[in-house]
């Protein structure tokens, strides 16, 4: 056992890297259930946009349209779970669940002629001197741009969410949905914009994993990223900022253990892989005790005659 | 994916019935079992090649069918039934982990042929064979020994099987005998075929030092890492992996089974097919090196081609004495070398590996 051999700045730069993926898919789905809807599609939106976002990289050449093409493909799958649950109200988990199931098979169906390619690479944004700062540098500004939106939209999403009319009003519709109603609010319209807005979230998040982090597509590559962005928003009882750290910890563990593993420490994978789980798992019990952090109308289908 | 291959399945049936009541059974039918995406660009796509060969080679008289991302275990199970159902002669099963799948359908099936690559279980109608991959690995060893700076070489393994395990052991004995300060980090990814899993695992070896990743997973994804760190090397795996050459990839272990699955598609056509162990090396041609690339210094290259030479023509071993186990107790006295049983249950480090092979 060498633990000195891991290096901290390295395993701090890479775990951002491995967290940024679970960033965009929680927070969209933290929009998605703060306006009262649980899309459990999250896995299956995320693999569409990597797909998506590798096939136009490849055949564009740019990195930067693969994600807004991630972001809109994501966003277009997304359109089919609105569809399904605001207009038909049909059941949010089922619905949920078919979204992930067909995200897959579709996602593998449009890779046929992607599998083995190379994609263009992004380039990291060049701080000039900024990187060169001892420790702070080698972690924070080495990164591609798509890292740093992350940041971004976290810290935007919090804003709205608090100090904004348009933050207290899909709060509200997740709150008492018949209460927004009652004051005019479009709470089917709303849902939808705030689904679609989840599902290009879970796009980029995909196309991260395929465009930066292998980058490669592969029949399936998310493996169960989407999950762990359903467990991380409960863990993070709907806060944003709870949020990042609950992703930089369910990213970091996979990268520990991969670095214990190379420093000669053995300790059996299985237990790390689960750790995200039984930490959620652990939260939700704490959380249980204080009713008033879920959304009140979360997974409830909402129609204006009722 | 279990959708996906429910439907590939259920398209595979379809299409095989409707085939083998069209012609008759007149064609001789062979059917490949894989355990990734043919377009994986590695262990998959070679056995792919293999497959193709045969097509070309025999044309009309053989149809071939392929199933492929079949996950080791009861889904395998399913697919060789299916295949074996449809009226396959011949089913070549790709991975170590359908061993006992295969050994189970084969029994149901008494007629139908079955080949089983880098297992070690057969009967009357369950043929084994492999590849002598250490042997490219001791070329891997040598070049990486020579030319790692940092003396920290990274390995990336899938499971914890003879066959992986072989593969550390004789890479290690041959980058230590160009340079004994060498030091192997060996990450397990339990996995043949995850890229994300295998990015990171290369990531985290050249994090922590390694100027040479060795992988023994089937992906390019190591091979990406490596390139975007810029100064480590690589070697490909199963396949040539040339479009990382000349730099990451230095060189490479190629399979070559177009032979073999010639061979024994042309046995099964003659009727002269039996049961058979087949262990094949860089000699007969099954397990090939990629082009040494011009990363490589002369000498280094050299030597490593007078390597390949010997162990082609068998006046050299990987596995020569003396060597120790991990324990330091003896494996293999002054000049003497390994039989094939030691080898093929191969399941300790040689002395100086460091760490414990999970179990």
């Amino acid at each position: 056992m060498d633990l000195s051999s891991i290096n901290p700045i390295l395993f701090v730069a890479g775990f951002l890297v491995a967290a940024t993926p679970l960033i965009f898919a929680a927070l969209g789905e933290l929009v998605v259930e703060k306006s009262g809807t649980l899309n459990l599609g999250v896995e299956g939106m995320m693999i569409i946009g990597a797909i998506c976002g590798f096939a136009t990289a490849v055949e564009t050449g740019s990195p930067l349209l693969g994600f807004v093409a991630a972001a809109a493909g994501g966003a277009g799958l997304s359109l089919l779970f609105a569809f399904l649950t605001q207009v038909t109200l049909a059941n949010q988990v089922a619905s949920g669940l078919a979204l992930t199931l067909f995200g897959l098979g579709m996602s593998s169906l449009l890779g046929q002629s992607y599998v083995g390619v190379k994609p263009p690479r992004m380039g990291d944004i060049n701080f000039g001197p900024l990187a060169d700062i001892p420790v702070i540098g080698p972690i924070l500004f080495t990164h591609d741009i798509i890292l740093y939106l992350g940041f971004v939209l976290v810290a935007a999403t919090w804003a709205v969410l608090k100090f904004t009319r348009a933050g207290l009003i899909l709060r509200a519709v997740g709150e008492s949905h018949d209460a927004a109603h009652a004051l005019g609010y479009k709470v089917v319209r709303i849902r939808t914009l705030a689904i679609m807005f989840g599902g290009a979230c879970a796009g980029i998040g995909g196309a991260y994993i395929s465009l930066i982090r292998v980058p490669q597509w592969t029949e399936g590559m998310t493996a169960g990223v989407g999950w762990i962005a359903l467990a991380l928003v409960v863990f993070a009882s709907w806060k944003p900022w709870r949020l990042l750290l609950g992703a930089y910890l369910f990213g970091g563990i996979t990268q520990l253990q991969l670095n214990l593993q190379g420093a000669g420490v053995a300790i059996p994978v299985e237990y790390l892989a689960m750790s995200p789980y039984v930490i959620t798992i652990v939260v939700l019990v704490i959380l249980s005790r204080d009713k008033s952090a879920a959304p009140a109308c979360l997974g409830r289908t909402f129609h204006a005659s009722s | 994916m279990k959708f996906t291959k429910l439907l590939t399945g259920a398209a595979l049936a379809l299409g095989l019935a409707t085939g083998a009541y069209a012609d008759g059974h007149a064609k001789t039918k062979i059917g490949f079992v894989y355990v990734g995406p043919v377009g994986d660009g590695g262990w998959t796509y070679e056995h792919n090649k293999g497959r193709l060969a045969v097509e070309a080679e025999f044309g009309d008289k053989v149809e071939t069918v392929f199933v492929e991302n079949v996950a080791e275990g009861p889904d395998s199970e399913r697919v060789m039934t299916q295949m074996a159902l449809d009226g396959a002669d011949l089913i070549f099963t790709t991975s170590f982990g359908y061993m006992d799948p295969t050994i189970n359908v084969a029994a149901k099936f008494p007629d139908v042929k079955f080949e089983h690559a880098t297992g070690y279980k057969r009967a009357d109608n369950v043929s084994t064979y492999s590849a002598r991959f250490y042997e490219g690995r001791a070329i891997q060893g040598h070049i990486a020994g020579s030319m790692t700076k940092s003396n920290i070489i990274g390995y990336i393994g899938s499971y914890p099987i003879p066959e992986v395990i072989r593969g550390i052991n004789s890479a290690f004995i041959h980058a230590r005998k160009v340079n004994p300060d060498v030091e192997f980090k060996i990450v397990w990814a339990y996995t043949w075929f995850d890229p994300a899993k295998e990015a990171d695992a290369a990531k985290v070896l050249i994090e922590q030092g390694a100027d040479v990743v060795l992988q023994h997973t089937d992906s390019t994804a190591p091979q990406a890492a490596a390139q975007e760190a810029g100064n480590v090397i690589t070697f490909g795996q199963a396949s040539d992996m040339g479009q990382y050459a000349p730099f990451p990839r230095v060189s490479s272990i190629i399979d070559d089974w177009a032979p073999y699955y010639i061979a024994r598609t042309k046995a099964v056509m003659d009727g002269t097919w039996t049961s058979t162990d087949t262990w094949d090396g860089i000699g007969p041609g099954m397990v090939g090196i990629g082009e040494i690339s011009d990363a490589v210094p002369a000498d280094v290259k050299a030597e490593a081609l007078a390597l390949k030479a010997a162990l082609a023509d068998g006046s050299y071993h990987a596995f020569t004495g003396p060597l120790n186990k991990q324990d330091g107790t003896q494996f293999l006295a002054d000049g003497e070398t390994a039989d094939d049983g030691t080898l093929a249950g191969m399941n300790f480090y040689v002395e100086g590996i460091v760490g414990d092979i999970p179990q």
